[in-house]
């Protein structure tokens, strides 16, 4: 086990989770995924005009790694709602289709202590980190 | 190489009562998509029933197994 304290990326990812409402770890960005699982993740998220944080794990290794372990989930994309892992793909495809998805989003934007998700601001915290 | 038939017989062994489908999704041997029922998954969230089945490939998963698109449903 590591401490948490000594693994700067594993924090930064922590931190990353804990200050956006919404947050997309994915393949690429949402402008240009490098992969249909991502690309459709983005899609349904654009589709419900969520806003959202995203972090691309591509440029480092280390990032897909740690998220895994912290997050114990092995595949990319990984959409985080309050806190929580909501699921892949797969998960957010079927929640998008029976409307779990738009109600958990909802629900999230209108909370009272959720503020807009700077996208891409995630990325510069964990990037910043990294060197 | 794993195969359709390779990653249904570990899903079924790695969860006791488990019924899978496996699919090798683009015909490459590394993407595939599994419908899989167990009474295992009553009561769990989606993220709890798909990690019960991600736990039994660890590491390939990501690895040799690109992909593994699931479907989780208790009966």
């Amino acid at each position: 086990m590591t401490d948490p304290h000594d693994n700067p990326i594993r924090a930064a990812i922590a931190d990353a989770i804990s200050e956006n409402e919404v947050i997309l770890f994915m393949k690429g960005s949402p402008e240009a995924p490098a992969c249909g699982f991502s690309a459709r993740t983005v899609g349904i998220l654009q589709s419900l005009d969520t806003r959202f944080a995203a972090v691309d794990v591509l440029p480092d290794p280390r990032i897909r790694q740690e998220l895994s372990a912290l997050s114990r989930w092995p595949t990319i994309p990984q959409l985080f709602v309050g806190g929580e892992l909501v699921g892949g793909c797969d998960i957010v495809t079927e929640m998008f289709e029976t409307g779990e998805l738009a109600e958990l989003l909802g629900a999230e934007s209108t909370s009272e202590r959720s503020e807009p998700a700077v996208a891409d601001g995630a990325t510069l915290q964990i990037e910043n980190r990294l060197s | 190489m794993p195969d359709a038939a390779s990653i249904k017989a570990r899903i079924e062994a790695g969860i006791p009562g488990a019924t899978a489908e496996v699919d090798d999704w683009t015909g490459g041997g590394d993407h595939f998509r599994a419908t899989v029922v167990a009474d295992a998954f009553n009561g769990l969230s989606r993220v709890a029933q798909h990690r019960l089945v991600y736990e039994i490939f660890g590491e390939e998963i990501g690895g040799p197994i690109h992909a593994l698109s699931l479907t989780t449903q208790s009966p």
